[in-house]
């Protein structure tokens, strides 16, 4: 009977042996592109071509990184951050992204901005499995775990967006009468159907409805016709040369409606100035990101560390541009998110975690607006804050607002 | 001066290359068909789908190389042929959901209509003024597949998301590799049809419009026919191009045929020598490497160095890889010699 006894002790042990480290193990894993001091992080953007003003974002984040290696890295282990040029052209992004994964060797490709370039490389990285985190753009199209799942948004989508501006709406001005002029094209469309489904109900508000293409030299027509029908609410969902157009147009035929524009063509260099600052007076639009050259925000302690790693980071970017805040946002969610990681750093925890991001709020979000994600939800930032143009910039008015998109 | 002696008097545009300059030896030949029918076995996936690039970049240079070695005629609008191939092949898989090698013939036919047709004004302009016209129509193309009535078959700009075809018959191959044999059988079958097209007679009435149009109509070339006839070919090769590129890279949107497709052609067919065939391949390896050489040596001036290179390549060897090849050619002589 000892006998058996000792056997069972022993057993005992040697389970107990097995089990931890059995878990010991089980907390280091790795997929290709992790290991026990670096982390390969894919990134494409446009550096050349037209719109290579985003490259400023890559540039941004790749600073980001330098600064978490300086720090130790994130649980001991350094960011490689390998960044390559996709000049906004869909073929090279797959080619580009093939590279990272096939030849690099990359754990995630994040933040690949544009929405061509990411249905481009979509398909291809679900069927690889590997991690297409963070997509930098405004299609809710990403936030489809269902048919996607290796495939994860980061800003507010399009949508999100819509639904806000018609609960503002139904809020304040109930009585409303809303006309909408839109780009005719996946951006306008997006938004209009977050409109439509934000109203739900009452979507008799929307009077009138009118769409302009990206070709058309002026929109003036569209304009008068929608004076016409008597709105006293305009959405304008425009890109910015139309969004100016569209202010200047209303004070011209002294069309006294309350104008919401688009968060896209806010910019008060490319909007607010060319319209006339006294023609854009009361425009309301809403955000989700502070503005580093706004005074408010000099205390903010937030910002205070955003400005400090500019100055020794990435001292000649320009502090006013929403591109650079926007890559310090978007740097570190990912640095949040392979912090809570830890140790499995397999591409199956790395969406896992992913979509368990519970109230995390990035030092570039406004007060209150909080990253949320679960198993169903790919969208992390879903809420924005109204503003208002006043004087020479905007001011931040009332709750923050969500947007949620639901399924 | 008459209007006709002006005519004649003029340079031609393009320089006169005796068609037998316009291949490669039996020998060579066969050195560079085996090294990519063995190449892919011993790489990454990721090469190998470079490489099926090459080839079908190589077609749409080649089609261009048709076009302006053999028939003098300058097109900038070869980006416009290659996204209608492109969109035909998807449209009809996606929609039709016919088998991708079908909808490459489906490609060639459209094209070529799309190519003769606007192969009239050509008969009008010549020179710089032609490669404005195609100009025009390479920077109309992005914007027309946004129309409206097509918007429901093109998909916008969203474009369409493209099936990518498994081996047939279970063959143990990756999809990457069934693709490049598919594209390597499809380039050598062109590329043998280009070089007997211009031996032919045919061949014969593009280059002699070429040398000297008024000439050629003399010696009874109906130089209206075979003016048209050559931009037909050349769109069609194109064509199947844009196919093969459309499954290769499964996405087709209108931001990947902007004119900058349409300039990289044309300086493939100038990096790889004019109106020399086999050059075509070099050419569509230059647009594909260089630009990621010049990202690698500097992200923020990748363009300035890619005008370095590309400076360089015209400068030391203004006849791109012909002249490469013919150097080398000598060389070898003489070793044979010693």
């Amino acid at each position: 009977m000892p006998a058996s006894r000792w056997t069972a002790a022993f057993g005992a042990a040697v389970a107990a042996f097995v089990f931890t480290s059995g878990t010991a193990l089980a907390q280091k894993k790795y997929d290709t592109g992790a290991t026990d001091t670096e982390i390969k992080v894919g990134h494409i953007v446009p550096y050349s071509g037209p719109a290579s003003a985003y490259g400023i974002i890559g540039k941004t984040e790749e600073a980001f990184f330098k600064m978490i290696n300086d720090n130790g890295g994130i649980n001991g282990r350094k960011i490689k951050f390998i960044s390559y040029d996709d000049a906004y052209s869909p073929p090279k992004a797959v080619e580009q992204v093939r590279k990272l994964v096939e030849s690099d060797e990359v754990l995630v490709v994040f933040n690949p901005l544009g929405t061509p370039s990411n249905t481009a490389i979509q398909k291809y990285l679900n069927s690889k499995k590997v991690p297409q985190l963070f997509v930098a753009t405004g299609a809710t199209k990403w936030n489809d775990p269902q048919h996607f799942p290796w495939t994860i948004g980061w800003q507010p989508s399009y949508q999100s967006e819509g639904r806000i501006y018609a609960k503002y709406l139904m809020k304040e001005k109930p009585d409303a009468k809303v006309a909408v002029l839109y780009q005719n094209d996946d951006f306008g469309k997006d938004y209009l159907k977050g409109l439509k489904d934000g109203f739900g109900a009452k979507a008799s508000m929307i009077v009138a409805e009118e769409s302009y293409e990206i070709s058309e030299p002026t929109i003036d027509n569209h304009i008068v016709k929608l004076k016409a029908s008597g709105a006293d609410v305009l959405i304008s969902i425009t890109t910015p040369k139309f969004a100016a157009q569209t202010i200047k147009k209303m004070a011209e035929i002294d069309w006294k409606a309350l104008q919401i524009v688009a968060n896209v063509s806010t910019s008060v260099g490319a909007v607010m100035r060319p319209a006339g600052f006294e023609n854009g007076q009361g425009v309301l639009s809403a955000h989700y990101a502070k503005d580093a050259g706004d005074a408010q925000w000099h205390d903010d302690p937030g910002i205070k560390k955003f400005l400090a790693f500019l100055d020794k980071y990435y001292p000649d970017a320009d502090r006013h541009n929403s591109q650079v805040i926007y890559g310090y946002g978007a740097a570190q969610t990912l640095t949040k998110m392979l912090e809570m990681c830890g140790d499995d750093l397999t591409r199956a925890n790395i969406m896992k975690q992913a979509a368990s991001l519970k109230d995390f709020a990035t030092d570039t979000l406004l007060p209150g607006i909080k990253m949320n994600t679960s198993a169903t939800d790919f969208a992390p930032i879903e809420q924005l804050q109204m503003m208002r143009f006043k004087g020479e910039k905007w001011d931040m008015f009332g709750d923050v607002i969500s947007g949620e998109v639901g399924h | 001066m008459s209007a006709a002696e002006e005519v004649v008097t003029e340079a031609p545009a393009v320089e006169a290359v005796p068609k037998r300059a316009m291949t490669l030896g039996l020998g060579t030949s066969l050195v560079v068909l085996a090294a990519l029918v063995i190449g892919p076995l011993f790489v990454k996936n990721f090469i190998i789908f470079q490489m099926t690039q090459i080839l079908y970049l190589g077609l749409a240079v080649l089609a261009l190389n048709i076009l302006t070695g053999g028939s003098g005629q300058f097109s900038l609008g070869q980006s416009a042929f290659y996204a209608v191939g492109a969109y035909t092949s998807a449209v009809l898989m996606e929609y039709a959901g016919m088998n991708y090698v079908l909808t490459l013939p489906i490609a060639a036919v459209i094209c070529f209509a799309f190519g003769f047709i606007f192969g009239q004004p050509a008969l009008r302009l010549s020179g710089v003024y032609l490669a404005l016209a195609t100009f025009a129509l390479a920077v109309a193309m992005p914007q027309l597949l946004k129309l409206h009535f097509v918007e429901h078959w093109t998909g916008g700009v969203q474009g369409l998301v493209v099936t990518k075809p498994d081996a047939p018959f279970g063959l143990p191959m990756s999809q990457d590799m069934w693709l490049y044999y598919f594209t390597l059988v499809i380039t050598i079958g062109i590329y043998i049809a280009s070089i007997n097209l211009l031996r032919s007679r045919s061949g014969r009435a593009f280059m002699a419009i070429r040398d000297n149009e008024i000439a050629a109509s003399a010696m009874g070339i109906n130089v209206a026919l075979y003016k048209t006839l050559a931009f037909g070919v050349s769109a069609a090769i194109t064509g199947v191009a844009g196919g093969l590129g459309a499954i290769a890279v499964q996405f087709v949107a209108p931001d990947s045929f902007t004119i900058n497709l349409a300039i990289q052609l044309f300086l493939g067919m100038v990096v790889g020598g004019v109106g020399w065939l086999p050059g075509s391949i070099v050419g569509s390896a230059f647009i594909i490497f260089v630009p990621n050489i010049a990202e690698s040596i500097s992200k923020g001036l990748s363009g300035a160095v890619f005008g370095v290179l590309l400076f360089l390549v015209i400068f030391l060897v203004p006849h791109g890889a012909r002249q490469v090849a013919m150097i080398a050619q000598q060389l070898l002589g003489k070793l044979k010699k010693n």
